[in-house]
């Protein structure tokens, strides 16, 4: 395998989240077009100033990026249109990061949104894919729960894991979330009440779930020239990876893609886990966040319950995790939950972040995961940001 | 453990009968072939033709080697169980109201990693075997129970309701006087029915049948002449509300082809009792079973009609009346379709000649009543959609399966003439 090119000289910046609501009564078009309008002015831009445009959603049926184009008054000369879930942010991002580097587009949006109905979330289950529609969801229905439940069961067995491990992840992000005006969970959570919480699908119960909502989530990609002309605090990308169904002979998921690129990722990125003031997880489940812990190198194979035990992952702790509240806080919606990590890392990194900030944030993993489309995820990302401008 | 089964209590009558509820029905035409296999009770995947790779989910093209060639065939159902859950939370309303449930991940012997519905006497590590299983909405699934025997396993509740277990049920057989209804009564009273009803036509005209019968225990002999619609009617006012299963065993049949006849007369007879029989007993009971495949334990559960194998391909010795039995055969695709949406079951017996008067000049292998009686049990037990009862039937089976106009080529041979 080649040597892979730097992404020197882009610029990753404007990150914008509507706030999120468990139902909608609008649709994926208002809720993208809500944060590309959030992104866009943050930056100073008008929509005619983007020639590039990158979405991904699930709820946007009948329509694509293509119809979604015309919807929004675009006229891009780049478009991309990302089905991978979780994984979507990141992708996007080294996708768009290419496009600038080629030439191909000097401003790309990223976006990401769906709304939520009443009924939408049963609806996206019954056509999420054809694997899941013939061979897993016959089976009790149970969606990502019962998926992810099998998942817990057999890491549990595999590796010495309590739920209180799991709760560990949980409360702190829910103490993370109450300092984010926009999550969706309000209250303080405690590990009692985590561990005394309503059965779901042993052994997950109600705190181990997101809460499907409505919301979007978008940033932009330039190149550096251009956000230092237009005065943007940005990030730089230090490097990214991507991997789809790895591992397929594993016979249930106790390790995700990232275990065969995550050494480039840090080689190209020039620093280790030692460097990475905080951590964005894909969190659709604590036990995936704690299988990103491993395999993104911050311990070893198996150590997840004992890392979680010894770090403290709140914002002020020695291990920032999923600073916003992630999605287990946040709300899910939809793709969007593939961008919540990776916007708020961004504005860890461009100092923007608030009452989430934390103190000194220069480095930041983001990871995904995406797409259970039959019994595992089959989609990984993860990325280094960086703290770009003059230090 | 598994609890026996109790049976159930009367009915409230003034309690509203539960609707009809289903598991998800949509499938890829690929994992229809799971359905198809699941239809006779076998458990078979793809395997590829190229490279040998046993794969699921289905698949259009093998994920070794990118063939398409992918052939359904039997596997070894020996498995572990990897990990289970029990699922308390559905958004889909047959599973919801019949939380919890139980569903596990299993390694198969064969290879692949299989999620299947999950007995409740297996155990966590423990070694399993896959039943490929019929669900309410008539697709394959698949259920894992232990490897070894478990005291009435039959009755966990995943595995009752992939069945039409004749146990505790309450079952209409409809024609006393065909030879093989005593051995089918018996049978489905050894296998814990609660009440048989036996149809008898022209009561005024003895039969050994009826004394044998009416002797037993929680059977009932009771008037209906398939010809007759009023009778049918009659019968499904009186009882209709409570068939849980149907067994049409109505039968007219004589020798001979088109020419060997004459006239009519006969042919009119066969297609009276073994086509529009059928269709009068569908519109009087259908719809009343069709509402009640919701109703607990003594639910309504299936339709069964016996015909003979030939209804798949004529043979001219018995011309006419496997004719009549063709259309029968057609008749019960359409109303497996019309009784899709409330999970009704009908159970297709093809048997080969059986062993009474009116198969008398056919050498062996015959089918005694008492196989016949065996193969509907067990059927209904498996929820099984085709049966092929006795060598005739298999071997006609096979042949048919391999090519329909080679079969029929063979069954219209003349013999030598001068």
């Amino acid at each position: 395998m080649g040597k892979r090119q730097s992404y020197d000289g882009v610029a990753v910046t404007a990150p914008f989240s509507m706030p999120y609501q468990r139902y909608s009564i609008e649709t994926a078009h208002w809720w993208i077009a809500g944060a590309l309008r959030g992104s866009l002015r943050s930056a100073g831009l008008k929509p005619a100033d983007l020639d590039g445009f990158s979405v991904a959603s699930f709820t946007l049926f009948p329509d694509t990026a293509v119809g979604l184009s015309q919807h929004l008054g675009l006229c891009p000369r780049w478009l991309d249109h990302i089905p991978m879930g979780g994984a979507s942010g990141v992708v996007a991002l080294r996708r768009a990061a290419r496009a600038i580097q080629a030439g191909d587009a000097d401003i790309v949006a990223c976006v990401a949104g769906d709304t939520n109905h009443i009924d939408s979330f049963r609806n996206m289950l019954s056509s999420f894919s054809r694997f899941a529609q013939d061979a897993s969801y016959p089976y009790g229905y149970g969606g990502p729960n019962a998926n992810f439940a099998l998942l817990t069961d057999r890491y549990m067995q595999e590796y010495g894991a309590e739920r209180e491990d799991f709760g560990r992840i949980c409360v702190a992000q829910r103490e993370n979330a109450l300092k984010n005006p926009n999550a969706v969970m309000k209250k303080p959570l405690t590990l009692e009440q985590y561990l005394a919480a309503r059965p779901i699908a042993d052994p997950i119960a109600l705190f181990d779930c997101v809460m499907p909502c409505a919301g979007s989530e978008c940033f932009l990609v330039m190149s550096v020239e251009e956000a230092v002309r237009r005065n943007l605090p940005f990030a730089t990308i230090g490097g990214t990876i991507e991997r789809h169904n790895a591992h397929a002979d594993d016979p249930i998921q106790l390790r995700g893609g990232w275990t065969l690129d995550i050494d480039e990722l840090y080689t190209m990125s020039d620093c280790t886990p030692d460097d990475i003031d905080l951590l964005q997880t894909y969190d659709d489940y604590p036990v995936i966040s704690m299988m990103q812990m491993e395999d993104l190198g911050f311990c070893e194979k198996g150590a997840g319950p004992e890392f979680v035990r010894s770090k403290d992952l709140t914002i002020s702790g020695d291990f920032p995790h999923n600073t916003s509240g992630g999605q287990l806080s946040g709300g899910q919606a939809g793709a969007a939950g593939g961008f919540i990590g990776l916007v708020e890392a961004l504005r860890q990194v461009t100092g923007t972040a608030e009452d989430t900030q934390v103190v000194n944030a220069r480095t930041a993993m983001v990871s995904g995961f995406g797409m259970i489309n039959y019994d595992r995820g089959v989609c990984t990302s993860a990325a280094i940001l960086k703290k770009g401008g003059k230090s | 453990m598994t609890s026996p089964l109790q049976p159930p209590p009367r009915k409230n009558p003034q309690k509203r009968t539960h609707s009809p509820m289903r598991p998800p029905e949509a499938r890829s035409r690929a994992a229809i072939g799971l359905t198809a296999a699941a239809a006779e009770g076998r458990f078979a995947l793809q395997v590829c033709e190229d490279c040998g790779t046993i794969q699921y989910p289905p698949r259009d093209a093998c994920q070794g080697c990118l063939s398409s060639e992918l052939e359904w065939r039997d596997v070894s159902p020996a498995g572990k169980l990897l990990a289970e859950t029990t699922v308390r939370t559905s958004t889909k309303l047959y599973f919801r109201e019949r939380m919890p449930w139980r569903m596990g991940s299993i390694q198969l012997d064969a290879g692949p990693v299989v999620l299947c519905h999950l007995h409740g006497d297996c155990e966590r590590g423990g070694n399993v075997t896959i039943l490929n299983r019929l669900d309410a909405s008539g697709q394959g699934v698949l259920l894992a129970v232990p490897a070894e025997r478990t005291e009435h396993m039959e009755d966990d509740p995943h595995m009752r309701a992939l069945s039409a277990d004749p146990k505790h049920r309450r079952i209409l057989v409809t024609d006393l006087r065909n030879p093989n209804t005593p051995a089918l009564v018996k049978a489905l009273l050894g296998a814990g029915a609660a009440t048989v009803f036996v149809g008898e036509s022209e009561n005024w005209r003895p039969h050994p049948n009826r004394e044998e019968l009416s002797d037993l225990e929680n059977v009932s002999v009771l008037p209906l002449d398939v010809t007759d619609t009023a009778s049918v009617q009659k019968l499904a006012g009186e009882i209709g509300g409570k068939t849980d299963i149907l067994i049409n065993n109505a039968r007219f049949m004589r020798p001979g082809g088109v020419l060997e006849r004459g006239d009519t007369a006969f042919a009119r007879e066969e297609m009276e009792v073994n086509y529009l029989g059928l269709m009068r007993l569908a519109q009087a009971f259908g719809p009343g079973m069709c509402a009640r495949t919701n109703d607990g334990v003594n639910s309504a559960v299936a339709w069964v009609n016996i015909l003979s194998v030939h209804a798949l391909s004529n043979t001219p010795d018995y011309g006419c009346f496997t004719a009549s039995n063709a259309a029968a055969y057609s008749l019960s695709q359409s109303l497996r379709g019309e009784f899709r949406s409330s999970g009704l079951r009908v159970m297709t017996v093809f048997t080969g000649p059986t062993d009474d008067d009116w198969y008398q000049p056919l050498p062996p292998p015959k089918v005694t009543p008492n196989a016949l009686a065996r193969a509907v049990v067990s059927g209904l037990q498996q929820g099984l959609e085709d049966v092929w009862c006795g060598d005739v039937a298999g071997e006609i089976r096979d042949r048919w399966r391999r090519d329909p106009k080679v079969l029929e080529r063979e069954l219209t041979q003349a013999g030598e003439g001068a």
